[in-house]
């Protein structure tokens, strides 16, 4: 059985393989196709010459999949062109900006996962009761409210009127080799709460409902009865059996979920002008940057496919049943 | 006296006013015997066990009476208290024993934890315990199984691990609910009997909750008949089966298709008013019996040779290679006109499939079906071959998915008049529609109704009309009784004869269900793993089987002889 | 007809719909707001978008104060080129709302044709759309209706920009979104198809378009109306967010996240009402129309917390 686990994780790794050529794809001929780039990158004094010779040096009149060949080829090397706005190549604007997205990112998703994760289970031990209701209509606010908007509230409130927090940019940050880190300074890590928190709040609500949703029918389900019926004290039956049935299937989507928060980013950032990916994004989008945009979009799909293939992996350690093959 | 029930009334409220599911009921159990508690649906012989166990479903409440056992007020008891009675004193056996395990633990982590809960065993003599435990129930190797996983298990073996689980405790009470419901009938067989072994070996006292009366017969020692929350009848199995005293007993046996001979109709059937008057319809002159005529003696109808079926699916999301399952090996029979033909077996014997083959939802993987000449893989060309084709109409198992929960009853019924070539007006098809009703003893307020409003057994009744319609010559039944309670069986059964008689219509009967299949079929062919066994005239199989799984059939086929 | 009306009045889902005030409440909301943005050209006291009868002087005007150079009042203020806010408020929920329908209305056509023929024609069609969802679902839908707007804003002139935005959006909104109803409407069709009606159907001599229409279709509908109501929450609020961010609405023709996006700005200089009252109606719209939506999710699924 060992091997068909190695071949099915060889499939999948394949899948991802193909998604990511995919998106390579479409990236590239976001580079190639979307407004002229030599246009783009040359300045108004130019002669049709100049124009000719760039297009030559470029390999713009080569055919079509030599020129997708190249790319690729560029891309993995590290090569992934210039950008027009900012003159310089792509790949050292993304690598300054990662660390602001990444750390973002991490510390939303930990406390969208524990926060989650802590009142779904409450909730659905403990239906009724005032505590409840109050997380349920937090909680579809919070869903029903933009991002955007939740950020500029706690700005309002945090920064505006009790000052203590700042409204935006990341504090002092300390550079350990290529990576710049805000978490080892007081200022940096009160400039991370407000955006960790407005990123993390539609991740918390989303997990915690499905938390509760998952785990109110496992309590409902039949081995649960029978536990009950054995005498198991309730304690028991809410962490041991019921909670580890319920993490299963949540997970999966969870993990999915929390793929997005990178890309979510974006938002966050440009409400608090976190200088991470996600608002270089944005800028690249109003100044039509495309190498900028097709590299954004390429990272994100490498994100993405990393973490399904990772959830894939964890879902299959973790439920038996896929393990082994069932019984007749 | 282990346990002493008085006047218990449980009720659940609801929208539409309170619902009561037990109605002042009162029984007792002492330990060594098995008491049953036989009902039919929705009669609330479950919620008795539940009470019994503090785990009624909400919003049910207890509203009135006691349970005592072994002198203590059970209802009266603090959650904690209950608790802790659970499975050390009191425990409960499920119906399904595909989910009332935890699928992510191993047998040996579920065992250990119960046995720990209820002894002061050390980890290690708790394990010893667990072992003698799988063997104590029938599961052999022990040591091994016991590191597996619930899902390596068949649905007899997680049912002995319940079982065993249950028995972890040393409870002196024991209530099993409709354990053996979800097993083949060859499993429930030695199911029963471990029950009923353990029950006198160890002095427990069982109650055993279930529907069907030849598990009663064979298991219990007493046994109470509940009808709609109420305990009608109460006495020894044999006395009562004999010589039964209240109405709803008399006609609850009198559905009971007895095992030991056939008879020609199911009398006293009436107690459950499902059905409606019969309205005399002139079938000679009425357009559903416009194209009935004479069975011709010895005509094959229906000729099936050398089908064989293989379906191609992935085991598991592992495999990228595709796993052949053989569904049906090589199956060669005829079906004459006229008669009823059986085909028996258990789950996994192909017997569904081939219905499924003959009626054109499955393609054949080779072989041939001839219906009344017509090659139905390959000659279905025109308008005349499409007209014999929808001369083979089906039955289905399960009343709630076999009608659409959109359509109205008219609606469903008018569809395949419309398809058959109906040219009338709008009222002439109506009355169409309500004269297919009152066949199937309906009233035509049905009509307009969505399939809702109806109960199982009246489902099945439109799905009848609704086969009808298309003035079927052939007719398959896939299980038509098997969801249903037995009083509406046995109406159901009574309904099909009748149809059968007055249509000239040919049957092929699948089922389980060997004492059913005594009583209607006239030929019965017996399958085992897609292929068929044997095949011989209907009371031929009762009193003289050939082939050792067919005998087998016979021998553990649960006895309920009138 | 009538039957069936009267049949729907007596429902469970009436039923409960009567016994939760936060279902009536937030449905009473929701369709004042929807009125109020389809008669904006009526109620609304002043045009803020002609620019025949601006006056500049108006601007930053505070709510309710007479304005101390024309004496004109307006009830939410007024903003920095003297608009009337509840104005731009009711034109701006026009916008969000044509955006908001307009794209669950695309998602909608879209993501129901292809679910069904993935679940009907099955095999090799069934596998390519559901792994073109796949893919698709891997990227954030805000990221794909960025990726659209950029490439729109890529190969449109100038000029045209500002007029196309609304219908890039709306495109942009809709072809992120339509997964959600294909993968709800492939299982539940594939659900249906498993049940022995369907068998009977093809029995009596129903061809397969019929099959699809008269009898799947109907059966899958409920599970397309609450992903609907939730799309329609979601989309406003993507239509915002996107507005907010640039990406969206065009100052031409803002809606209710281009005003807040506008508003940011003053926030700190003390012209508050300029972003509050705007940030209100987004409130209100998404949090009623999110409120019906899981109301509606949960009377047609009762699994959690049984009363």
């Amino acid at each position: 059985m060992e091997l068909s686990l190695f071949q099915y994780l060889i499939r999948r790794a394949l899948q991802s393989g193909v998604v990511l050529l995919v998106t390579g794809l479409i990236a590239f001929s976001m580079f190639r196709f979307v407004g002229d780039p030599v246009e783009n990158m040359m300045g108004q004094e130019r002669t049709d010459a100049d124009i000719e010779l760039l297009r030559e040096k470029l390999g713009l009149n080569d055919p079509f999949f030599i020129q997708y060949w190249n790319f690729l080829a560029d891309a993995a090397q590290g090569d992934l062109g210039i950008s027009f706005r900012q003159g310089r190549p792509v790949v050292e604007v993304l690598i300054e900006r990662l660390p602001a997205t990444i750390e973002l990112a991490s510390v939303s998703a930990f406390l969208a996962i524990i926060v989650g994760i802590t009142l779904g289970v409450y909730v659905a031990i403990k239906p009724f009761g005032w505590i409840t209701n109050t997380v349920l209509t937090v909680s579809l606010i919070g869903v029903s409210l933009p991002t955007f908007l939740i950020g500029i509230m706690l700005i309002y409130l945090f920064a505006v009127e009790l000052s203590w927090l700042p409204s935006f940019g990341r504090g002092e940050t300390v550079q350990i080799g290529w990576w710049s880190t805000g978490l080892l300074t007081v200022s940096g890590v009160k400039a991370i709460i407000l955006p960790a928190v407005t990123l993390g709040l539609y991740q918390m609500t989303m997990i915690m409902r499905l938390v509760r949703s998952e785990m109110s029918e496992v309590l409902n389900s039949d081995f649960i009865r029978f536990a009950r019926s054995r005498g198991l004290p309730e304690q028991k039956i809410n962490f041991r059996h019921a909670l580890k049935n319920t993490l299963v299937p949540v997970i999966t989507v969870t993990g999915l979920q929390l793929g997005s928060i990178i890309a979510f980013a974006i938002i966050t950032e440009t409400v608090f002008q976190w200088p991470g990916l996600g608002l270089l994004f944005i800028d690249s989008v109003q100044f039509v940057d495309i190498p900028i945009m097709a590299s954004y979009l390429m990272f994100i799909s490498l994100m993405f496919v990393s973490i399904n293939l990772i959830v894939d992996i964890l879902y299959v350690m973790i439920d038996p049943r896929l393990r082994i093959g069932e019984a007749s | 006296m282990l346990l002493a029930i008085e006047n218990l009334t449980i009720r659940y409220p609801s929208r539409f006013g309170d619902f009561t599911a037990v109605d002042d009921a009162s029984l007792h159990l002492d330990r060594g015997e098995v008491l049953g508690i036989v009902g039919e649906s929705g009669a609330g012989k479950s919620t008795i066990g539940n009470a019994i166990m503090g785990l009624l479903q909400a919003p049910g409440k207890m509203v009135g009476g006691s349970i005592i056992f072994d002198g203590q007020r059970l209802d009266l008891l603090s959650k904690k208290e209950l608790i802790s009675l659970r499975g050390k004193k009191v425990g409960m056996i499920f119906q399904d024993p595909m989910t009332s395990l935890n699928p992510l633990e191993t047998i040996e982590a579920q065992l250990l934890e119960t046995v720990l809960l209820h002894s002061d065993l050390s980890k290690a003599d708790a394990k010893l315990r667990a072992l003698e435990l799988l063997s104590e129930v029938g599961i052999s190797a022990p040591a091994e199984r016991i590191k597996q996983f619930p899902h390596e298990f068949s649905g007899g073996m997680r049912q002995r691990v319940v079982i065993a689980l249950v028995l972890a405790g040393n409870p002196d009470l024991i209530i099993a609910d409709e354990p053996t419901t979800a097993l083949d009938v060859s499993i429930q067989a030695t199911i029963l009997k471990l029950i009923r072994t353990l029950c006198h070996h160890k002095n427990v006292g069982v109650i055993l909750v279930t529907h069907d009366m030849a598990v009663i017969a064979e298991t219990t020692d007493r046994v109470a008949v509940m009808h709609r929350g109420k305990i009608v009848e109460t006495d020894n199995t044999k006395s009562l089966i004999a010589s039964p005293k209240h109405a709803y007993t008399k006609a609850l046996i009198s559905a009971v298709p007895p095992s030991n001979r056939r008879i020609d109709r199911f009398t006293h059937v009436d107690f459950a008013k499902d059905r409606h008057d019969r309205k005399s319809i002139d079938l000679k002159s009425h357009w559903v019996g416009k194209e009935v005529y004479e069975p011709a003696a010895e005509k094959e109808l229906l000729k099936v040779q050398n089908l064989t079926k293989v379906f191609n699916a992935r085991s598991s999301i592992f495999s990228p290679k595709r796993e052949s399952t053989l569904a049906v090996d090589n199956v060669t029979f005829s079906i004459l006109d006229g008669e009823t033909y059986g085909i028996v077996g258990e789950s996994g014997s192909g017997k569904s499939t081939i219905a499924r083959l003959i009626s054109g939802i499955h393609k054949p993987t080779d072989g041939s079906v001839l219906f009344d000449g017509l090659d139905l893989l390959n000659g279905i060309k025109s308008v005349q071959d499409k007209k014999k084709k929808r001369k083979i109409q089906m039955i289905f198992q399960d009343p709630y998915s076999s009608l659409n929960g959109r359509m109205r009853v008219e609606q469903i019924i008018s569809e395949p008049l419309l398809l058959g070539g109906f040219e009338g007006s709008k009222a002439e098809l109506q009355q169409l529609v309500y004269d297919l009703l009152f066949l199937v003893e309906l009233e035509s307020g049905a009509a307009s109704k969505y399939p809702h409003a109806f109960s199982g057994g009246q489902r099945q009744r439109i799905s009848i009309a609704r086969a009808l319609a298309s003035r079927p010559k052939f007719l398959i039944c896939d299980e038509p009784t098997s969801a249903l309670d037995v009083s509406i069986q046995a109406q159901i059964l009574n309904l099909l004869r009748d149809l059968q008689q007055r249509l000239n219509l040919t049957y092929l009967f699948i089922s389980h269900d060997l004492p059913v299949m005594r009583q209607v079929c006239d030929r019965i062919a017996v399958m085992k793993n897609g292929s068929l066994v044997e095949e011989c005239p209907a009371e031929e199989i009762f009193t003289s089987p050939q082939h050792s799984y067919t005998k087998d059939l016979i021998r553990l086929m649960p006895k309920f002889e009138r | 007809m009538i039957e069936g009306w009267r049949e729907f009045v007596r429902s469970n889902f009436i039923y409960s719909f009567s016994r939760a005030p936060v279902a009536i409440g937030s449905f009473v909301i929701a369709s004042s707001l929807i009125l109020f943005a389809i008669a904006a050209p009526f109620i609304s006291p002043y045009t803020p978008y002609d620019p025949a009868t601006l006056n500049l002087m108006n601007g930053f005007s505070a709510p309710l104060a007479p304005n101390a150079f024309t004496g004109d009042v307006f009830i939410f203020g007024s903003d920095d080129q003297g608009r009337d806010i509840l104005s731009t408020i009711l034109f701006g929920m026009r916008i969000s709302l044509f955006v908001g329908f307009s794209a669950v209305f695309l998602a909608m056509i879209l993501g129901v044709a292809l679910g069904l023929v993935a679940a009907m024609a099955g095999g090799v069609i069934d596998a390519i759309i559901m792994r073109v969802a796949d893919i698709q679902l891997s990227f954030p839908s805000i990221l794909i209706a960025m990726l659209i707007y950029g490439i729109a804003k890529g190969i449109t002139p100038p000029e045209m920009r500002n007029e196309v935005a609304i219908w890039v959006l709306i495109l942009s909104i809709g072809l992120s979104d339509w997964v959600q109803f294909a993968r709800v409407v492939r299982g539940s069709a594939m659900v249906e198809l498993q049940k022995e009606y369907v068998e009977a159907a093809k029995l009596i001599g129903v061809n397969r378009v019929a099959i699809a229409f008269r009898h799947i279709f109907p059966n899958v509908v409920p599970s397309v109306l609450v992903i609907a109501t939730i799309s329609l929450a979601l989309a406003i609020i993507s239509e915002a967010t996107l507005s907010f961010l640039g990406v969206g609405a065009p100052p031409t023709q803002p809606s209710l996240g281009t005003l807040i996006r506008i508003g940011q700005g003053f926030l700190f200089s003390g012209e508050w009402w300029i972003i509050f009252f705007p940030s209100l109606a987004l409130l209100l719209l998404a949090l009623s129309v999110n409120l019906l939506g899981d109301w509606l999710r949960n009377t047609l699924n009762p699994n959690v917390g049984i009363k």
